[in-house]
């Protein structure tokens, strides 16, 4: 594979329809990944549910629904043309909720994940290029931490803190930045043997300048492709917490309230649980696929 | 052996040391006051100061750490508001529920995973890997309660034979006390109607647990029996004339386990958390039941009790995976050994 890759990425772009030799480095990159059905069709479904957040109030047939709007003309009414995906037990469009609902799930993806990786990131960086003593803290608090068992933590901090979204993601945050810097961590230990950090030190870089400009680039790639496949986890994550009625209170619309209030008028009204739940799966599914795909493309291990 | 054995636990004790510790920290620094909480909000002034110093609330931060872990040492972790009982004994009579339905889960787990991903890699690239692959991604990606109502839309519409809630059927009149699994303890007692109905119970809500590891479990089994199927000493057997079966069985498997056992003892941290879920939908009567009870109820000793126990859990899992690893493959103990 290797041999493939030009020896000066970048350069080589303008004349690329020679030979697989002469694809730049993002160039082969879009090549494989086109190449992968399976993250072709995740990143597809990333796109749409990042569509579906976003134009929201455009898309959504019967936008009122959104809010704590009534219409018991319409209770409980099975999914047809008018309805897609059918009505909740209060009469509101369970489709438009479902679009409203992203924004929320969207919206605890990036909060969560903007302070939780930065966070992992700095951590990791730091223990594995000091090492010694410092590595030693570092990893064995990261160890603590990677022993309690998320969702149990999550629901106990948000039950102390008082259950609402803002709570939520700072529950979920706290155990996030774990894994980050676990990962951080090995990829930096195995870095430190390379010549180009030795180089840098021989040369006089300041320990920042290593780690945050020779060392944080080779994390790059498998960062993005964490990042990816976490977004799917926090949105299973904030989903399982508002199912147990500890994440966003109504009325907002979130995918795992309506699936527990949906449970309640199972087996009859099945599309008020299962609906909102596929929409949870198939937002995972993208994430998931398209990080699976971006793990091939970029060929790192997590 | 013995020396690694000492080893493990000494940093599981460590473990649990800090854990012990960053929860009650976590519990103390939290805004909201224990004993007003404890009151709620109709309270006087008076009545909450008293109850703080019944609650030791009063005392220096230090000093409440130290009656604290040092009622841990003596298996004691307070009242609960909500039972008013030792939070201890209402554990103890939750934890079978969860140990029978979490250890259920695993062999589900180990039962279907490692023989479809063996499965999978021997016929690789043929419809059998494909089928699968779509198996296992449903598995990754579908949540645990989405995959828990959906089984229980199914039971209740066409496998009517399951039921959807509880553990054991009332009418049964049945009490597990040799060893709490009802599973075993009927057995014990000869009773097989007893026996029949716990599996039945048991059966939808294990398959919603297992589903998301089983997912994970078997692609890494397939990945790393195709890492071990190319290895040289592999060739070498099959040159030698030893069975296929006995190759891929005998020498391939017990290699390629290594992989999954890591994972499956990682994926328990998730299992433990979605048991919340599970038992939450299916009402099983566990300690994820009564943890759910009480963080709803702000009952703070207790809450820190069910996350320290799932804590514990999880760590003694870890070391149990550590053991039957170094087991199969030696050089991990030698690994470990060199590493602390």
């Amino acid at each position: 594979m290797s041999a493939l890759i030009p020896d000066k990425p970048g350069e080589a772009a303008h004349n690329a329809i020679d030979t697989a030799r002469h694809l730049s480095g993002g160039q082969m990159a879009w090549y494989r990944f086109s190449r992968n059905p399976a993250a072709l069709i995740g990143a597809t479904i990333v796109i749409s549910v990042f569509f579906a957040a976003i134009f929201a109030p455009w898309l959504s047939p019967h936008p009122e629904s959104a809010g704590a709007h009534v219409d018991f003309m319409n209770r409980h009414s099975a999914p047809d043309a008018q309805f897609w995906f059918g009505t909740d037990n209060v009469g509101r469009d369970i489709f438009t909720r479902v679009l409203y609902g992203y924004r929320v799930s969207l919206g605890m993806v990036v909060g969560v994940l903007g302070v939780a990786v930065p966070l992992g990131v700095v951590l990791g960086l730091v223990a594995g290029y000091f090492g010694g003593r410092t590595g030693f803290i570092v990893m064995r608090f990261t160890d603590i931490m990677l022993a309690i068992p998320p969702l149990a933590m999550a629901l106990a901090i948000t039950a102390v803190l008082s259950p609402n979204l803002i709570n939520a993601m700072i529950a979920i945050t706290l155990l996030w930045w774990t894994w980050h810097t676990r990962l951080i961590y090995r990829i930096v230990r195995a870095q430190m043997n390379e010549d180009y950090v030795e180089a840098s030190k021989l040369a006089g870089a300041s320990h920042f300048h290593i780690m945050f400009r020779e060392l944080l680039p080779n994390c790059i790639s498998a960062i993005s492709v964490k990042i990816t496949l976490d977004a799917g986890f926090v949105i299973l994550f904030g989903a399982a917490l508002s199912f147990l009625g500890l994440g966003i209170q109504p009325p907002t619309p979130d995918l795992g309230t309506m699936v527990s209030t949906g449970s309640e008028y199972l087996p009859e009204h099945w599309w008020e649980a299962l609906m909102p739940g596929l929409a949870i799966l198939y937002a995972i599914l993208g994430f998931n696929l398209l990080g699976d795909g971006l793990r091939d493309m970029m060929d790192v291990e997590l | 052996m013995i020396w690694y054995l000492a080893r493990r636990a000494f940093s599981l004790l460590l473990v649990f040391l800090g854990l012990a510790i960053l929860i009650f920290v976590i519990a103390r620094i939290v805004p909201g006051d224990p004993a007003r909480i404890a009151l709620g909000p109709l309270a006087t002034a008076n009545q909450v100061a008293e109850m703080r110093t019944e609650m030791g609330l009063d005392l220096p931060f230090v000093q409440q750490l130290w009656n604290y872990l040092s009622g841990l040492a003596r298996g004691d972790l307070g009242k609960s508001l909500l039972t008013s009982r030792d939070v201890m004994s209402d554990i103890r009579h939750a934890l079978p529920a969860t140990f029978e339905l979490v250890l259920f889960t695993i062999i589900l787990q180990i039962a279907l995973s490692i023989p479809l991903g063996v499965l999978a890699a021997v016929y690789r690239d043929t419809w059998v890997d494909n089928v699968t692959r779509i198996i296992s991604l449903i598995g990754v990606v579908t949540p645990g309660f989405v995959l828990a109502i959906i089984l229980q839309l199914i039971a209740s519409y066409h496998l009517t034979f399951f039921p959807i809630t509880g553990r054991l059927d009332t009418a049964l009149n049945f009490k597990a006390d040799t060893t709490g699994l009802l599973l075993i303890d009927s057995i014990l007692a000869g009773r097989w109607d007893v026996w029949t109905d716990a599996l039945r119970h048991l059966l939808l809500p294990s398959l919603a647990l297992a589903a998301a590891g089983v997912g994970q479990v078997m692609r890494i089994t397939r990945s790393s029996m195709i890492e071990v199927a190319n290895r040289d000493f592999i060739e070498a057997s099959r040159a030698y004339g030893i069975p296929e079966r006995v190759i891929t069985f005998r020498y391939m498997l017990r290699l390629a386990c290594v992989a999954p056992l890591t994972i499956l003892g990682l994926e328990f941290a998730s299992l433990i958390g979605n048991a919340f879920i599970v038992e939450f939908v299916f009402g099983w009567p566990g300690i994820a039941s009564y943890g759910v009870r009480t963080i709803l109820h702000k009952d703070l000793n207790a809450v820190i009790g069910v996350v320290l126990v799932s804590g514990v859990f999880f760590v003694v899992m870890n070391l149990f995976i550590d053991v039957l690893l170094g087991i199969i493959d030696p050089r991990h103990r030698m690994r470990e050994a060199s590493n602390t």
